[in-house]
Formats: C-alpha cells, sequence, structure tokens
C-alpha cells in the first residue's frame, strides 16, 4: 500500500497495513479516525506536506483521541488501541481541546470524494499482534509500556529545576510526583521532553512527530500506573500529560511548514490576550414535545442536530439549551518574539495561540514565557459561499504547556538563570578566556574601544557589570546586602562620558538609560495610571524597577531635580523601592547597579575645590558611590599623541581590522552572563585577613591626622569590588589578588575624587560629610573669632551686618569671604547667640 | 515587441508555462526567478515596465508586471500557503497540478486538499510606501523613460471615464465577470460597514510623514527575506494584483464568524491593517528586488560596469560642479561662504561604518542666527528641496513638538507599526527648523520627540517603541537645523550665520537665485552630491603622522583650546572636504583647509557669544 487510495481505505480492512516505520513514513495519508457513527465527513484541515519532508505527516484528522463517554464502542474498534478504558474507577476523562479534538468546520468539498473520510485507525501487522495507528509508526502498547516504563525508572540525578525542589532526586522523579497529584489533586503531569530523550530516543522521536496520538497514548498509561498505585484518590478529572521543552526552545522565526502538527516550543512574550471564549463542547437538547432530552457531542466544530426526537417520534423538535450544554474555555494569546532573539534591523513577528481549559488565563500580556504546544495551520476561504479559497494559511499553536520564564525571579534567584543557555562549546571558549592571566586586562579593553584610555574606569565599569556576590541576612535583621556596585564619573564635558554610559547600556541585557534632565522622579520609580483599555489603576515602573538586575544608567546627574535625586537614596542601599500613592502601597525590588555621570557645576572642573563644590551633590548621595572616578583632560604631550592616533585610525580603519583587534561584544556579553550566572565567589579566610588589613590601614591614615577616613561602607565597598574581580577570573574564591585589585581601584577613584585641595591629603571625609577636615576646622574657628568680635564690643544689642563683616576682616590675618562669614554668622545662630535679620544683628 | 508586452502583461502566463514545463523537478522556482530576471537585464527592459510611483493606480492591469520604488515600513509575519496544488474538475473527476506562488488566491475548481502532491510554501509580507519626503523633482527627471511606454492596455475611453468617476471606484480590472461582480459588491459594501472607518479615504495608509500621497504596497517575499531589512529602498519587480476578493475578506467577517468562531480572532483593526481594500494597497508578489543605496534617478542604481564608467565620466568634472554648487550655495546664504561649504560637507555626509556605540560619518549641522521673522529658512529649504533626493522640513513649533508622532510606535490591536516623522529612509535630509520655536511648555509627548531627536543626532538611531520594550532601528540622516541662537539639540557643528548682504526684499531676491538655476545646472548638482557621498576614503600613515604632530602641537598652545571632540569634528570636515572635491584620500590641502575653516567658524561662534553675552 503505497499510497492509500480510497478503495484500500475501507473500513474494517487491514488486509494489507502499513509497514510501520519505514514506507509508513512515506505515505502522507491523513488519518481519521471516525466515530462508528459517521455521516460527518471529517475535513482535513492541515494542509498538504512537502514531498521533501516525509517525517511531515498530515495528521490533522486524528479529531479525538480522548475517549469519549458518548462514543459507541462497537465492531472493529474493540481492536483499536485508541478506545480504551481506563481503571479510572469512575474519575471522568476531560476532553483535551489541545490536542485537536475540537476543529474548524469543514472547509471544502462537501460533495467530493474524500477517500480519507474513512481513513482506519490502525491496522495489524502481519508478524502479529503489533498495531500502529495509522500513517504513524506508533505502537499504542509499545507506547504506553515505554512511557509507563519510562516514569517508573527515570531518575533525573541532576536536576536544577527549582519545581523539583522538594524532591528526592534518587528516587524515580515522576512516581513522587504522582505521589504529589495523590496529595494535592492537581490531576496535571508536567513532562520534560529532555528526560524522555534521555530515557528512550525513540519515544521522544515519536512524541514530537505525532503528539496528537502519543500524548492520549500517555495519558491512559498514566492513569493506569496512577489508579493503580492510589486505587482510592479522587481526582476532578483524569491525568493529562503536559510535556513542555520539546526540542531546543526554538525562535518564533525559525518556524516552518515542515513544523506543521508537531510538537514544538518556542519562547516570547505575551502582547494581548483575548476574552474568555466559551466553546461548545457538548450540546443539549430537549424535545418541545415531550421534554425528552439528548446530548450531542460537538464534532470538529460541528453540532449534528437530531432531526427527530427519539422519544416521541417528532420531527424538529428538539431545541438546544445553552445553560445545560456543555462548555469549554479557549482563550486567544498572541505571542511576540521576545527581542534579543530578533536579527537586528528587523520587526518581531507574532504567533497566535490558543489556550484551553485550565491554561485560560495563566499569562497576562508582557509575560515572558515557553510554549510547548501544537502546530496548526488550516485553509482560509475567501468568502463561505464560493469555492475559491485563498490559498493562504492560517497558523495557530494549540497550547500543552505555559512556562513563564520570568518566573524565577520571584525565588530571588538570578533570573538569567537558564534563560541564557550556552552551547559547550561557548562555555568552552569563556573558561578558556578566564585561564588566561591577563583576563581582566583583556576584558576592560574590549570595553567600548572607541573610547580612550580611562583604563582605571573602565577597569571600575567592568567589575560593576560583574556585580558582587548577594547575600541574604534577613534573618539577622539586616536585610539584602548590596551586591551591586555604584560608580559615578564626573568631569569635564566632552570627556566621552555619555558615551561609556551609552555602550554600557548595550552591552547589559537590562539596561536603562535616562537623562537627569529629562527624568522626573515618577519616571525614575513607578506611576500609578488608568489603563486605557480596563479603567484601571496599573502601576506603571520606570526606569528603575526596570532595570532590576541590570544597570541604569543615569546621564547629567546634577540636572536631576532634589525630589528626583531622593529617590535614589533608598535604590542606592537598600535596592527597593517604596511606594505609596493612590491606594497602591508597594515595594519593589529594584537590585540596579547605578552608572552616572555628572558635569561640573561651572562646566570646567576646578581643580582647587573639592569634588562635593564642583558637582554640587548631596554627600549622604555621594557617599553611596562604591567608586567615584574624575574624568578629566589629561593634558600631556605622549597622552595627546596616543589619542590622536587612536582617533585617526578611528577614522579609516576598515571594518575587519577593527574586528582583529578587539574581543567581540558578543564575547564580552556572553562572558558577563555567564559569571553573573554561575560564578558566586566567596570570601577565603587570606582575602578576610587582606580586608581587615586594609580596611584597619584606611583607618589609620586618617586618625593619624585627627580625621576618620574609612567608614564600613567603604569596607562593604571593598568586598565588593573584590568579589566582582573573582568573579571576572571565574573563580569561587576570593584570593588575595582580588583584594589587592579591588583596594587599588578604590584607592585610585578616592585619590581623584576625595583629595582635599588646600592640604593635598585623601580625605574621605569630603564624601561622606561633604566638607574636609580642614574646611570644618577652619570654619570653626571663623565662628569663634566672629564670637570673640562680638562680645568685645561689650553689650550692644543690634549690630549693622556689613560693619561686623568689615571689622571681622580687619581683624583676621586671613582672607574671609562673605561666605565663610555667613556661616559663621549661621554657626552661631544655631548656638542661639544672636540672630540676623535682614541687617542687622541682635544678640540674644 | 511581443514578447516583452507578454511577459510583462501576462506574467502569470509565463509562470505558468514555465511550472508546467518543470513541474517534475525540483528547481522549477528558480528557473521561474531566473527567466524574469534574464528579460529584465535585457538592455533598457527594466524602464519598459510600468512604475507605481508614477502611473495611477487604475491605469494599471491587473497581474501584470509592475515595478514599485519603496521604503519598508513594516513587516508582516510569515504566512504559509499553497505553493503547489491540486485541483479537481468535479465533472470529469481529472486533477491537474498548479502553481499557487504569486497569486493571492487560487484559481477554479475544487481543490484536493489531501493530495500528496501539494506543497506548502513560506512567504512573508512588508508594507511598502513610496520613500518618504522623496522630492517633487523626482518625477521629471528620472521616470521619463517609463511614461513613453503605453504601460497598460488602457483605452481612451476608458481613460475618459475613470475622471468621471471616483478615482477608487474604478480599480476594477477590464474582465467583463469580474467587473459585474465586483460592482455589485460595490454597491453592497457601503450598507454592510456603516462604521466611518471603512471610508477608503479614512484609511490610514500609514505614511511617515504628514500630508504623503502615493499608493502604498503590500509586497510578498518569496525568498531570502531575511536579507531585507525595514526601511530598507527598494526597487520591487513583481506581479501586481488587485483582485476585488482580497478587500472582500473584511466585509464578510461577520457572516462568516457566525459560522466559526475561531476565525474571528483577529480584530477589526487588525483586518484592516493587514487586509486592506486592494484598491487602495495592492498586492505585488515580488519576483525581483533591487536594493537601493540612493534614490537619485539621475545615476545608476545598481552597482554595476556601468556605473564604474559613469563615475569616471563624473568624477573629472566634479570640482567645476563643486564650485558652481557653492557659489549658487553662497546666495542662498547671503554672501556666507563658509556657510555654504558646510552645507555642501552636510548634504554628502552619511555613516559609513559604526564603531560599538559611535556613528562614523555623520555630521549634523546647525546653522544659528537665521532671521527669525522672514520666511528664510522656507526658502533655505526649498533649495535644499531643489538638490537632494528625499527631504523633510520639521517646523519645531511647539504645537508640532507636542503634537506630531515621531517615533514609530507598534500598535498591538491592529498588529501593526505605526509609522511616525523619524522613519526615514537613509539618506534623507531633515531639516529642524528651530526658528519656528516659541516660548511655552513641552508636555511629555514633546519631551519625548526632543529626546528621539537628540538620539537620532547624536547616534543616528531610533528606539522605536514597541510597548513592553523598545528597540533600536539605526538610521542614517542627514540632519541640518536652522536656528537663531544656539540649538537646544545637540549637534556636531555649528555655524553662525554671517550675511554679506541685506537684500532690501529678501523673498524677491531669493525666488529669482532659485530661478536663475537652470534644471540642467540643478541636474549636474544633484548629480555629484550622490556622487560625492558615494566614495571611498582612506588616510594614509604618512597623514595620520601629521595630523598626529599637528594635534600635540594644537595642545601645546593651549590646551583647553582642542579637545578629542574637535580632532573628531577636525577629522570628519577633513574626511568630507577631500571627498567633496573627489579626492579619495586625506591630502595636506585638505587638512589644513578644514583646520582653518574650523578656526573661523569657531572664531564666528566666539564672537556671537561676546555680542549675545547670555552663553555659559
Amino acid at each position: 500500500m503505497s499510497s492509500p487510495s480510497s478503495s484500500a481505505r475501507k473500513r474494517g480492512r487491514s488486509s494489507n497495513p502499513p509497514t510501520p516505520g519505514s514506507e509508513d513514513v512515506l505515505s502522507p495519508s491523513p488519518r481519521a479516525r471516525e466515530p462508528s457513527t459517521g455521516e460527518l465527513q471529517p475535513m482535513p484541515t492541515s494542509p498538504g506536506t512537502d514531498l521533501q519532508s516525509p517525517a511531515v505527516q498530515d495528521t490533522s484528522l486524528f479529531s479525538s483521541p480522548m475517549p469519549r463517554r458518548s462514543v459507541p464502542q462497537s465492531e472493529v474498534d474493540m481492536s483499536s488501541p485508541l478506545i480504551y478504558d481506563t481503571p479510572s474507577r469512575g474519575t471522568p476523562a476531560r476532553q483535551r481541546p489541545d490536542l485537536g479534538s475540537v476543529r474548524k468546520a469543514p472547509q471544502v468539498d462537501l460533495n467530493s470524494d474524500t477517500p480519507s473520510g474513512e481513513a482506519a485507525v490502525a491496522s495489524e501487522q502481519a508478524a502479529g499482534q503489533r498495531l500502529v495507528i495509522w500513517g504513524t509508526d506508533v505502537n499504542v502498547g509499545t507506547c504506553k509500556e515505554k512511557f509507563q516504563r519510562f516514569l517508573q525508572r527515570f531518575i533525573d540525578p541532576e536536576s536544577r529545576e527549582d519545581e523539583n525542589a522538594s524532591l528526592d532526586l534518587n528516587e524515580p522523579l515522576y512516581l513522587q510526583k504522582l505521589d504529589e497529584i495523590s496529595v494535592v489533586g492537581d490531576p496535571v503531569l508536567n513532562v520534560n521532553c529532555s528526560h524522555i530523550q534521555a530515557f528512550d530516543a525513540d519515544l521522544y522521536r515519536q512524541l514530537i512527530s505525532y503528539p496528537q496520538e502519543v500524548i492520549p497514548t500517555f495519558d491512559m498509561s498514566v492513569n493506569e500506573l496512577f489508579f493503580d498505585r492510589f486505587p482510592d484518590s479522587v481526582l476532578e478529572h483524569q491525568i493529562q500529560v503536559r510535556p513542555y521543552n520539546a526540542l531546543k526552545t526554538r525562535n518564533m522565526r525559525s518556524l516552518n511548514p515542515e513544523d506543521i502538527d508537531q510538537l514544538i516550543t518556542i519562547s516570547g512574550m505575551v502582547i494581548r490576550t483575548s476574552q474568555l471564549i466559551p466553546e461548545m463542547q457538548e450540546a443539549f437538547f430537549r424535545c418541545q414535545v415531550c421534554a425528552f432530552s439528548t446530548r450531542v457531542e460537538v464534532d470538529r466544530g460541528r453540532i449534528a442536530e437530531p432531526a427527530v426526537c427519539r422519544h416521541c417520534n417528532t420531527t424538529h423538535s428538539l431545541a438546544l439549551v445553552h445553560n445545560r450544554s456543555v462548555f469549554s474555555d479557549k482563550q486567544m494569546i498572541k505571542l511576540q518574539e521576545s527581542p534579543e532573539d530578533m536579527p537586528a534591523g528587523q520587526t518581531p513577528h507574532t504567533t497566535v495561540v490558543y489556550a484551553h481549559n485550565d491554561l485560560v488565563d495563566k499569562v497576562q500580556p508582557g509575560d515572558r514565557v515557553n510554549i510547548t504546544g501544537i502546530y496548526r495551520a488550516a485553509p482560509m476561504r475567501v468568502n463561505p459561499r464560493q469555492s475559491q479559497v485563498k490559498s493562504v494559511y492560517k497558523t495557530h499553536i494549540d497550547a500543552i504547556h505555559f512556562r513563564k520564564t520570568d518566573e524565577r525571579r520571584l525565588h530571588g534567584l538570578d533570573e538569567e538563570n537558564e534563560q541564557k543557555l550556552f552551547t559547550e562549546e561557548r562555555v568552552a571558549t569563556l573558561k578558556e578566556l578566564a585561564a588566561k592571566p591577563d583576563v581582566y586586562e583583556r576584558l576592560s579593553s574590549a570595553l567600548a574601544p572607541s573610547i580612550y584610555e580611562h583604563e582605571d574606569i573602565k577597569k571600575g565599569i567592568l567589575l560593576q557589570l560583574f556585580g558582587g556576590t548577594r547575600k541574604d541576612f534577613s534573618q539577622t535583621g539586616r536585610g539584602n546586602f548590596r551586591a551591586e556596585v555604584n560608580i559615578l564619573l564626573c568631569g569635564d564635558p566632552g570627556t566621552s562620558k555619555s558615551q561609556l554610559l551609552q555602550y554600557v547600556f548595550n552591552l547589559v541585557p537590562r539596561g536603562q538609560y535616562t537623562s537627569g534632565k529629562g527624568s522626573s522622579a515618577v519616571g525614575l520609580t513607578a506611576y500609578v495610571m488608568k489603563d486605557p483599555e480596563t479603567r484601571q489603576l496599573v502601576l506603571q515602573t520606570g526606569a528603575l524597577v526596570l532595570s532590576d538586575n541590570g544597570i541604569c544608567c543615569i546621564d547629567e546627574f546634577d540636572k536631576m531635580s532634589d525630589s528626583t535625586r531622593s529617590v535614589l537614596h533608598e535604590v542606592m542601599e537598600q535596592q527597593t523601592l517604596s511606594i505609596a500613592k493612590a491606594g497602591i502601597i508597594c515595594q519593589l525590588n529594584a537590585r540596579t547597579s547605578i552608572l552616572a555621570a555628572a558635569n561640573p557645576v561651572e562646566s570646567q572642573w576646578n581643580p582647587k575645590k573639592t569634588t562635593i563644590e564642583n558637582i554640587q551633590l548631596p554627600h549622604t548621595l555621594l557617599s553611596r558611590f562604591d567608586l567615584i572616578f574624575l574624568m578629566l583632560d589629561p593634558q600631556d604631550e605622549a597622552y595627546d599623541r596616543r589619542l590622536a592616533h587612536h582617533l585617526v585610525a578611528l577614522y579609516y580603519q576598515s571594518e575587519e581590522q577593527i574586528v582583529e583587534e578587539y574581543l567581540d561584544m558578543a564575547v564580552l556579553k556572553d562572558y558577563i552572563a555567564y559569571a553573573r550566572t554561575y560564578i558566586n565567589p566567596r570570601l577565603s579566610e587570606e582575602a578576610s585577613q587582606a580586608l581587615i588589613e586594609a580596611y584597619v590601614d584606611m583607618r589609620k591614615i586618617g586618625s593619624g591626622r585627627g580625621m576618620v577616613s574609612a567608614y564600613p561602607r567603604q569596607l562593604e565597598s571593598l568586598i565588593r569590588l573584590a568579589e566582582a574581580h573573582a568573579k571576572v577570573r571565574f573563580s569561587d574564591k576570593v584570593e588575595t589578588i582580588d583584594v589587592e585589585e579591588a583596594k587599588r581601584l578604590h584607592r585610585e577613584a578616592l585619590k581623584q575624587s576625595a583629595t582635599d585641595p588646600r592640604t593635598g591629603f585623601v580625605d574621605i571625609s569630603i564624601l561622606t560629610t561633604g566638607m574636609s577636615a580642614t574646611a570644618r576646622k577652619r570654619k570653626e574657628e571663623v565662628a569663634q573669632a566672629l564670637k570673640k568680635l562680638i562680645q568685645s564690643k561689650g553689650k550692644t544689642p543690634a549690630m549693622k551686618y556689613q560693619q561686623l563683616f568689615d571689622d571681622l576682616r580687619g581683624q583676621s590675618e586671613a582672607a574671609i569671604t562673605k561666605d565663610m562669614f555667613d556661616e559663621a554668622l549661621r554657626a552661631l545662630a544655631d548656638e542661639d547667640y544672636l540672630t540676623v535679620t535682614g541687617k542687622t544683628v541682635r544678640l540674644l | 515587441m511581443p514578447s516583452v508586452q507578454d511577459w510583462i502583461n501576462s506574467p502569470l502566463g509565463a509562470v505558468d508555462a514555465l511550472f508546467a514545463q518543470n513541474s517534475s523537478r525540483s528547481d522549477w522556482e528558480r528557473k521561474i526567478v531566473e527567466y524574469f530576471k534574464e528579460k529584465l537585464k535585457v538592455n533598457d527592459a527594466q524602464s519598459w515596465v510600468p512604475s507605481l510611483n508614477d502611473v495611477p493606480l487604475h491605469y494599471l492591469k491587473p497581474n501584470s508586471l509592475v515595478k514599485f520604488r519603496c521604503m519598508i515600513q513594516d513587516m508582516f509575519d510569515p504566512e504559509f500557503f499553497m505553493g503547489v496544488y491540486e485541483t479537481v474538475d468535479p465533472s470529469t473527476n481529472s486533477k491537474v497540478l498548479r502553481c499557487g506562488k504569486y497569486k493571492d488566491v487560487t484559481d477554479c475548481g475544487q481543490i484536493d486538499f489531501n493530495s500528496k502532491n501539494a506543497v506548502t510554501s513560506e512567504r512573508q509580507t512588508f508594507y511598502c510606501v513610496p520613500i518618504p519626503g522623496e522630492s517633487q523633482w523626482y518625477s521629471f527627471a528620472g521616470s521619463s523613460q517609463a511614461r513613453v511606454v503605453p504601460s497598460t492596455s488602457y483605452t481612451p475611453n476608458r481613460h475618459k471615464r475613470s475622471y468621471e468617476e471616483d478615482d477608487d471606484m474604478d480599480t476594477q480590472p477590464q474582465q467583463d465577470k469580474e467587473n459585474t461582480d465586483s460592482k455589485r459588491l460595490e454597491t453592497e459594501a457601503p450598507s454592510h460597514n456603516a462604521s466611518p472607518s471603512h471610508c477608503s479615504s479614512n484609511l490610514d495608509l500609514n505614511f511617515p510623514l504628514p500630508g504623503e500621497r502615493g499608493p502604498a504596497c503590500l509586497v510578498k517575499v518569496y525568498e531570502e527575506w531575511d536579507g531585507f531589512k525595514l526601511n530598507d529602498m527598494l526597487e520591487v519587480f513583481g506581479i501586481l494584483s488587485v483582485d476585488p476578493a482580497l478587500s472582500l475578506i473584511a466585509e464578510d467577517k461577520e457572516a462568516s464568524s457566525m459560522l466559526d468562531p475561531t476565525e474571528s480572532m483577529e480584530t477589526m483593526e487588525e483586518q484592516r491593517a493587514h487586509s486592506p481594500p486592494a484598491s487602495l494597497v495592492p498586492r505585488i508578489h515580488m519576483l525581483y528586488a533591487q536594493p537601493l543605496q540612493h534614490n537619485n534617478p539621475l545615476l545608476p542604481s545598481a552597482v554595476s560596469e556601468d556605473k564604474a564608467a559613469f563615475l569616471n565620466g563624473i568624477l573629472g568634472e566634479l570640482a567645476s560642479v563643486r564650485a558652481e554648487l557653492q557659489t549658487y550655495l553662497t546666495h542662498v546664504f547671503l554672501g556666507d561662504s563658509l556657510a555654504a561649504e558646510y552645507l555642501i560637507l552636510n548634504l554628502i555626509s552619511s555613516v559609513y561604518a559604526r564603531r560599538d556605540v559611535l556613528p562614523l560619518g555623520k555630521f549634523a549641522l546647525n546653522i544659528s542666527g537665521c532671521p527669525h521673522t522672514s520666511p528664510y529658512t522656507e526658502h533655505l529649504y526649498q533649495a535644499i528641496q531643489q538638490l537632494v533626493p528625499s527631504s523633510y522640513r520639521l517646523c519645531m513649533s511647539l504645537n508640532n513638538m507636542n503634537s506630531q508622532r515621531m517615533v514609530p510606535r507598534k500598535d498591538y490591536t491592529a498588529n501593526r507599526l505605526v509609522s511616525g516623522t523619524l522613519q526615514l529612509a537613509s539618506n534623507t535630509s531633515l531639516f529642524l527648523d528651530e526658528t519656528q520655536l516659541e516660548q511655552g511648555q513641552l508636555d511629555t509627548t514633546g519631551v519625548q520627540n526632543i529626546t528621539a531627536l537628540g538620539n537620532l543626532i547624536s547616534w543616528q538611531k531610533v528606539d522605536y517603541d514597541f510597548n513592553y520594550h523598545q528597540m533600536e532601528f539605526p538610521c542614517n540622516i542627514n540632519v541640518l537645523i536652522a536656528s537663531e541662537g544656539r540649538s537646544l539639540l545637540p549637534c556636531d557643528c555649528q555655524v553662525h550665520l554671517c550675511p554679506a548682504l541685506n537684500p532690501p526684499n529678501l523673498e524677491e531676491y531669493l525666488k529669482t537665485i532659485q530661478l536663475a538655476q537652470v534644471s540642467s545646472q540643478l541636474n549636474k548638482y544633484r548629480i555629484y552630491l550622490s556622487v560625492a557621498r558615494s566614495l571611498d576614503y582612506s588616510i594614509s600613515d604618512q597623514m595620520t603622522k601629521e595630523v598626529e604632530e599637528d594635534f600635540v602641537e594644537m595642545r601645546k598652545d593651549d590646551p583647553q583650546s582642542v579637545s578629542a571632540e574637535d580632532l573628531h569634528r577636525m577629522l570628519i570636515v577633513a574626511r568630507l572636504l577631500s571627498l567633496s572635491y573627489g579626492q579619495t584620500s586625506l591630502s595636506r590641502e585638505n587638512w589644513m583647509k578644514a583646520k582653518q575653516m574650523e578656526l573661523v567658524r569657531i572664531s564666528r561662534t566666539q564672537q556671537q557669544k561676546c555680542v549675545n553675552g547670555n552663553e555659559p
């Protein structure tokens, strides 16, 4: 039977059965299982298959593999493998519209000769009892057996999935899941296809190629097993098997006609969900005359209305009673390619997905999901009254399983986990790179190659990209420790700060780029708005929340309004955002690193002033930055020469040369993603010692001059930097060299930003209190001098402001500016010694 | 030439014939494509094909070969269709194998869906619009040849009728059967669908620029669609399909949805966006497409031998044309020759590479000091419009900034990319008129628009809004900002206009200048600008050394005066200057000239600062 012709397919003849596996695959004959009442000629609704791909079968006609109570079990079907009665002890079976039992109305050719209508379900192999489903090489018995064996024996020793958390890894995985079902009562068994593949490759192949036949077989098999083991358990309906993770998760773009009617898994983002659509499964008719009622099952989208009442023999007396009919839920979901999967310069593709029954409303617009389902195609008609057919098919996916990709974030783990899967070669390349002694230098020079020099800044940003190890101290009451490194760049305009920011923003997957000028506090945090469609209040997240687990680049940090900046305080230390507006009170995670750039107030950096004075930012905010770098014009001839060379090269080198010279951006991306996901370094003994020493040293420097030069915050910064450096090396341990580099970088940054321009010493208090220790001392001196001056004047209750100022200036040997005078007055006012009203100073 | 008429007038006949000949072989698809490519290659065969850009749609014969010069505005989802199918004649029961390619609707007879010979294929649909901002002179210059040929078989009689009737009504093919068919439908249509959106005038054809006209097209691509990118300029050769059955789908939806709930999943908006009436948005089944490097009709478009020959011919007179153009622009700039120089540089600039995020070769120019009251900027724009193939003038009035949609946005209900002003093809000249700016407050849209413009200028990219995320699309747009003071947008280079003469009647003066240019002269300029832009460029090692020396020297005198940014600018000015003289490598003179120009320019800006005194 090379190609099934209509004559060879009359019911019950299995004289010339197809040989499973071999020739059968080559004969793309549509199969149909006809309920024996079969007046309806089932219409194939899938397109013909490509001859070049024999594996593709036109399987669409397999209308309803699930057992139905209403299907009379007659004649041949006793031997039919798919009319099965599981030992379910009365647990009702449930239809699986996801497997295609609900089909659209026949499209064409109602009167034409459609041989497929009478397709046999199974045929007997001459050799013996082997039965296969028509058009496939699936033998129900074997398949069932194999699957049961799989369930009973499969052990996944290296299970990493969070949902298996509570299970014993050395016991058969799925038996434990069945136990779970018996306890919880949720009759759904999710099966990872990769497990099946590992266990039995052939079974896996069948599952992928003929999901419509194999999954019911699995259902059957699992129910037998389950009710064997738990004969007394009561379930809502029979267990349904939901395979997921078919093949490698595929890109929407790679779907092609060969995938039709196969089991596929694709990833994407939900962009729209429809209203719930009730779809009739079983129609209820009642006779108007004698009130006799009957049920008719919907077959491929049609209801065969009984013409005659069986009870009173009146014709056309039966009326449909809607509220006693059985409906199932259905929902249309639009899925769009995730932005990462898209080739540059193209728009994302979308696919329609139908969700059925309890999968309805499982996903919301905006969710990133992996969907496992069966890919379908159906022809479209130009006009139902014409025979002309539009030569285009409509495609959709019947969803069998949803898996949200970002669900794991709830568990507080790195959500890049598994999302970014690396091929083994890639991992090998990355590891090889990591083993190189100069990997740190290599990576930092690969960062933004078009920006010249600024090696230390690049190194700092590199460490920021990797981040520290996340630590949880919530049990001891301190909550999460910040693992993210914050960096502030300040310096002259035109020193390519913005370019660095842009580069970083483009490099990291969850980057946000905002400008201080253009963003408000609301835009950074979250705002409540009315959804135009639902008219409900919804929380829209801003840049900081969106860059959770990423980097938020804020340009023109200094131009930000004060209220906006105040929001950052919480984010930069506690890594959360508290919102209380319009009846919504919540705390959002904002575990973001901040990379900010600020320009000096006077447009040029004034080397005679401190960092605070130059950029006019509150010190409370500054102290939250781990590293503050100055990007200044070095003004040195050798540097100029190198810079010029670099720039000129930029303008004539060809693309290929550029590629050769530097590490690929893609490699860098993967490297960072891999390190962030898999490497969690911990402090080694020596490293902690080194850190303690470093901290003590820092405190010592200051105490020698009567000031504090380091705070615990600096120690935390050091630890983070050291951890990040260990990550760069792919090392699980923080070693002394990491601490050394962290120290060096920290010192470099401090040297640049916390040097007191008056004394030339590094003074951390510039950053922590906004004023250097010497400046504070001077301020006190002036105040004392002023107080003395006033006291020497005797008992005058009020003085002229200007006169007092002149007197003080005349008396003091150091130059006293108006600012200093004002400050001294304010200090004395704070002591309740005097008050200043307008131009007069009154003693109290 | 009967054969030409044949493959142009009924290409489907040729397709079917080729299919019948080769259907047993697997490479029949390639055979068809090759056949048409071969035909189009013959000397000026391409100009024989009527162009949808010039010929109104209702003069074109359905199912004939047409060409369309367009930009890809949106890409729809790929669709599966019957590549090969078998029809059954009910009376004789005989089966015929047919080719479903290049058609929207299957031909006739019953289709055997179960035929084992059927092949399902995949194709991609692009929504294409005419290149936005294409200049008026285009149609006079380029397409004269195609007009000579009687492009379709329309008769004078028919011609007359179409003037009398509503344009939209008259898109039906001549075949009697179909004509009556469609007539009936037309009369039915309004009663069927009372919603105002059905009216053709209300159908948003999604042009990037407001006030654009022209046919939009759904182009069906059969092979290698991955090679096309959004905003690519193409010249598409394909089979025109305006089958009225296509536009029917939306209307019959209500009827059919009663029967079939699963088919009503698409929203009305989506229906309208994806299957608009074929009379408004015809379908083109692509046989062959030429990506356009530029859309200047005066230049040969394809990279070929004759292009090299063409270039050689041009290069000789580049210098003289440049001098003339410079004089002309100097007049336009009221005697300011420096501004004219810089404008030339701006007009030939083009992003030639990107280093990580940094686009190289862009040269956004700010002409400050434009007179505010007089319509000077308008005339300036007109002068530019006369020179470049595509351009757009964006008045940055408060109202415009607050209301215009600049960034394209994905509309998920209609499932299409709603275009915005900044969705422009490569090398479009964007003229930002900042003199129109008045005092007032920018709202959210306004701020977003300003940010988008800033991003466009600094990084040559536009972040399209996909609601849940943004997607970055690189672009290559020459930005010119006309403003009174310094522009509020970042730009590469600011030239302050110093008019040498002050004509009493500015408008009159500018008009006479423009009228003085004969069209042959203008054509020369147009060719010159396109050629200069496409030249290659290099810097020799020796020049690299000299530039380095120079830079170090300049920094020695006064480190504050020259920063890395200044060097960047000088290098780009030098590059563009060399190209504008038709020189492909940097010479000493040009480097010195670039430096000199920069010096004059900077001194002007500083003078201006002193005068105003309000700059930091």
